[in-house]
């Protein structure tokens, strides 16, 4: 055996010297090629900041990326007129908006994922099926019946309108992921607490919840971003006093060409936060991805 | 913890009934422990029968467990809990139930439990998305302002009128187009991150798109897609590029003449000698129309020496401020260098040069005969100033450039996860086989990790389907009926401007039908995993 496999080996170890040449070259080659994709996709948020932090005249004369060769164009005018322009509210807006829309779809979505994971009931599955299918429900299906709702309950453009919506429309995806969580946690953790006569309120509090904590991070980061990141919605759903940054940007849009000084800075500020929460939590947002690539 | 189990069953008979199952099983050893609840007591005598037959297939019963926990302490205070929402008819049901679980020994709470859990989130998702799709689909049969039945009649204007037909054919390219793309760019970068170092910081810059809002996108496309290449970074590099391959110099707007003295004319685009000419006697070919400014920093334009071969010079023949001699060069006046001169003989072109910066040129080994001298037309066409990104020709697959760049890095990491589950061992073994990495790639990676780049595909024609905010930020005003796409056009007749929201229902359910197919895939998937 070991003499018939020696020849075997020895050929694919010759082969291995020369192929670690090639990959030596086709290594540096592929270096190389993936640094400039990564410029490639840097250069146009650079490019943002960079014109977020020019004055009107050096935009429109030159290019952003003269920067490198006179960098003492750049000034913080730009951001300071935005906010006294009064900026400031529709960023305070698009808080108000995301933060409670995504404690709540946790909330909600966590308890009825516990039912779904480990309390049995008649039609459990079909009802989670049904879940499953809202999952890619597009929402402009409920952009009318919804207006018309809110019409009816006098809550049309308010901020409390938006955050229902959101919620709603987050809970398919939520609760799908953490029900595929939930049915992870090892059975025996659960029938201990029962056994111990604990309550489900107490064993969702005390043993799922806290086990579950990088799939709710996952969760809570999706729909974070989600919400503060939406358009649509708010700009069916949300008065001009109610509405966050991105559809005050967007009734900017119009004019394009002649308010680079508003827009530039106003998508800066609006993509910052979305941005440090990725880098500090790329982790769970990946996390999520996987567990849930569908909607 | 008594106080949380009573305030959600205070709501309503069926969950407190939910308890009251739970209750008394827990305590047949000590039924005194019950304490009377006057709401529960009430549902209970009308729930009792669904109760104890709930306790039948899902019970709680710790009459199973007491020999092995009977001394924990927790079961005593727990017990006690669920007790306070005991009925007073509890000891009947106990007895009842007590016999059933003796046939099922199974933990878990009552069924009346898990819609206490659900409730917040079926009423919500009742409310919010089925009740909206009942809604879109009775709306959608009627006019306009909603009094009218027209039964199909949406329907069959979106697949007639031009404007929404453009939507449709918008979104087909998108679907074939884009999630292509952003799954081989993604499987792409995925494999060859696998070879780079830094290849974190890799991923994430890649990555970091899918965090950025689509407005915020939408605008840093926009600026990439300027027109003027001293602005926007895409025209900024097509034109450096293009510079770069072709003839630098380009003087737009110069002429010879119009006069019977002029030794050159204009004809057809191009400026040609009128006579023939021969090698030795330098040609001269004095142009005008240009502005000064434009070759204030040229030499001085230079009388070509005679000699071996066809020579001669191209000038600017104005002097500023006025004088000189026509057709003559004088001193100040300048070369024009970089301008093409083709030697033509009986309509072919025989040679080609190129001025010099003092504006003469020269054919060497030119054959003997009598030529005429043609600056083609290029040198005058005016410079190329990159692509009209956002006209209406390139519009669509302008949005969908940025797209790819929000989607791909999404792709990439879903991908790369997929590739970090391929046990090596199959691939080292094809390499020891003397297979190539290409052949690796192809046979083996790729049919591996086929069902990931399935779901990756499938994820991105969804999402595709929906795509409202690109092409809403992106496209100007001008543009939009040309990039549009069903999502937007939804939004456009039902709520900015179109006013008619029997064909945005119509328009909506159409989107949603369109996702079916995908829904049934995602519950198709589901249950292979599960099962």
């Amino acid at each position: 055996m070991t003499t018939l496999a020696e020849p075997r080996h020895a050929q694919p170890l010759e082969r291995n010297l020369f192929g670690r040449v090639v990959d030596r070259l086709g290594g540096g080659l592929v270096q190389v090629f993936m640094v400039l994709v990564a410029l490639f996709w840097l250069l146009p948020t650079l490019g943002l900041l960079v014109v977020s932090l020019r004055g009107e005249t050096e935009n429109n004369s030159s290019g952003w990326w003269t920067l490198f060769t006179k960098p003492a164009q750049l000034t913080f005018d730009n951001y300071s007129n935005l906010l006294a322009s009064g900026f400031g509210s529709s960023f305070w807006n698009t808080v108000l908006i995301t933060v409670p829309a995504t404690l709540l779809v946790i909330g909600i979505a966590a308890m009825a994922a516990y039912a779904f994971a480990w309390i049995e009931f008649p039609g459990r599955d079909l009802v989670f099926l049904v879940v499953i299918a809202l999952l890619v429900v597009p929402v402009q299906i409920a952009l009318i019946p919804i207006a018309k709702l809110y019409g009816f309950l006098g809550i049309f453009g308010s901020i409390l309108g938006v955050v229902l919506f959101h919620v709603a429309f987050g809970l398919p995806f939520a609760i799908f992921l953490l029900r595929n969580f939930f049915v992870g946690i090892p059975r025996e953790l659960l029938e201990a607490a029962r056994m111990d006569g604990a309550p489900e309120w107490r064993i969702f509090a005390t043993v799922v919840f806290p086990l579950a904590k990088p799939a709710i991070a996952s969760l809570g980061i999706f729909q974070f971003l989600w919400v503060w990141n939406d358009l649509l919605v708010v700009l069916v759903f949300a008065d001009t006093e109610n509405q966050p940054m991105t559809k005050a940007l967007q009734s900017q849009m119009r004019q394009f060409g002649t308010n680079v000084d508003i827009l530039a800075p106003g998508a800066f500020l609006s993509l910052i936060i979305p941005l440090v929460l990725f880098f500090a939590f790329q982790r769970y947002f990946v996390q999520g991805m996987l567990a849930g690539s569908v909607k | 913890m008594t106080d949380r189990l009573d305030g959600p069953q205070a709501t309503g008979g069926g969950e407190s009934a939910a308890g009251a199952s739970s209750g008394p099983r827990e305590t047949p050893a000590d039924p005194s422990t019950d304490s009377p609840q006057p709401g529960a007591a009430l549902s209970d005598s009308g729930a009792d029968a669904p109760a104890t037959s709930d306790s039948l297939t899902v019970s709680e019963s710790p009459t199973d467990d007491s020999p092995i926990d009977s001394d924990e302490p927790p079961a005593g205070p727990a017990a006690a809990g669920y007790a306070t929402a005991a009925p007073p008819g509890a000891v009947a049901t106990a007895v009842a139930t007590a016999g059933a679980t003796q046939a099922a020994p199974r933990l878990g709470p009552s069924p009346r439990l898990a819609v206490m859990f659900l409730l917040p989130a079926l009423l919500l998702l009742a409310a919010w998305v089925i009740y909206p799709i009942v809604y879109s689909i009775w709306r959608s049969l009627y006019d306009s302002a909603g009094d009218r039945f027209v039964g199909l009649g949406n329907y069959l204007s979106i697949f007639t009128d031009s404007s929404t037909l453009t939507t449709i054919r918008n979104n087909i390219i998108w679907v074939v187009v884009a999630p292509i793309i952003v799954t081989a760019l993604g499987l792409i970068f995925a494999v060859l991150t696998e070879r780079i170092r830094w290849s974190t910081a890799f991923k994430l810059v890649l990555f970091m798109p899918m965090a950025v809002s689509l407005l915020a996108a939408g605008v840093i496309f926009r600026l990439v897609y300027e027109q003027d290449p001293d602005k926007g970074v895409a025209n900024a590099i097509i034109t450096s590029v293009h510079d770069a391959f072709s003839s630098s110099a380009s003087y737009p707007g110069a002429r010879p003449r119009e006069n019977d003295q002029a030794p050159a004319v204009a004809q057809g685009g191009a400026v040609v000698t009128k006579q023939q000419v021969q090698a030795g006697t330098p040609v001269l070919i004095p142009l005008v129309g240009l502005n000064h400014d434009t070759v204030k920093d040229a030499p001085a334009a230079k009388a070509a020496p005679g000699g071996d071969g066809l020579s001669g010079t191209v000038w600017l023949d104005v002097v500023r401020g006025g004088g000189g001699t026509l057709n003559q060069i004088d001193p100040q006046e300048k070369g024009l260098g970089g301008i093409t001169v083709e030697a033509v003989s009986g309509g072919a072109v025989k040679a080609t040069t190129e001025t010099a910066a003092d504006g003469t040129f020269r054919f060497s080994g030119l054959p003997a005969g009598s030529y005429v001298v043609r600056l083609p037309q290029s040198n005058f066409t005016a410079p190329f100033n990159g692509l009209t990104w956002l006209g209406p020709a390139l519009i669509t697959p302008a949005i969908i450039g940025a797209y790819i760049w929000v989607w791909a890095g999404f792709a990439m990491v879903l991908i790369a996860a997929g590739l970090s589950a391929i046990p090596r061992d199959a691939l080292e073994a094809a390499r020891i086989d003397g297979a190539t990495e290409w052949q690796v790639f192809r046979r083996i990676t790729v049919p591996l990790l086929s069902p990931v780049l399935l779901v990756v595909f499938v994820t991105m024609i969804i999402n595709v389907l929906k795509v409202f905010d690109l092409v809403f930020i992106i496209a100007p005003g001008s543009v939009q009926p040309q990039a549009n796409v069903i999502a937007l056009e939804m939004w456009r007749v039902s709520f900015g401007g179109g006013g008619n929201q029997g064909l945005g229902s119509a328009l909506s359910i159409f989107l949603l039908v369109l996702v079916v197919p995908f829904m049934i895939f995602n519950i198709r998937r589901f249950r292979r995993d599960e099962g």
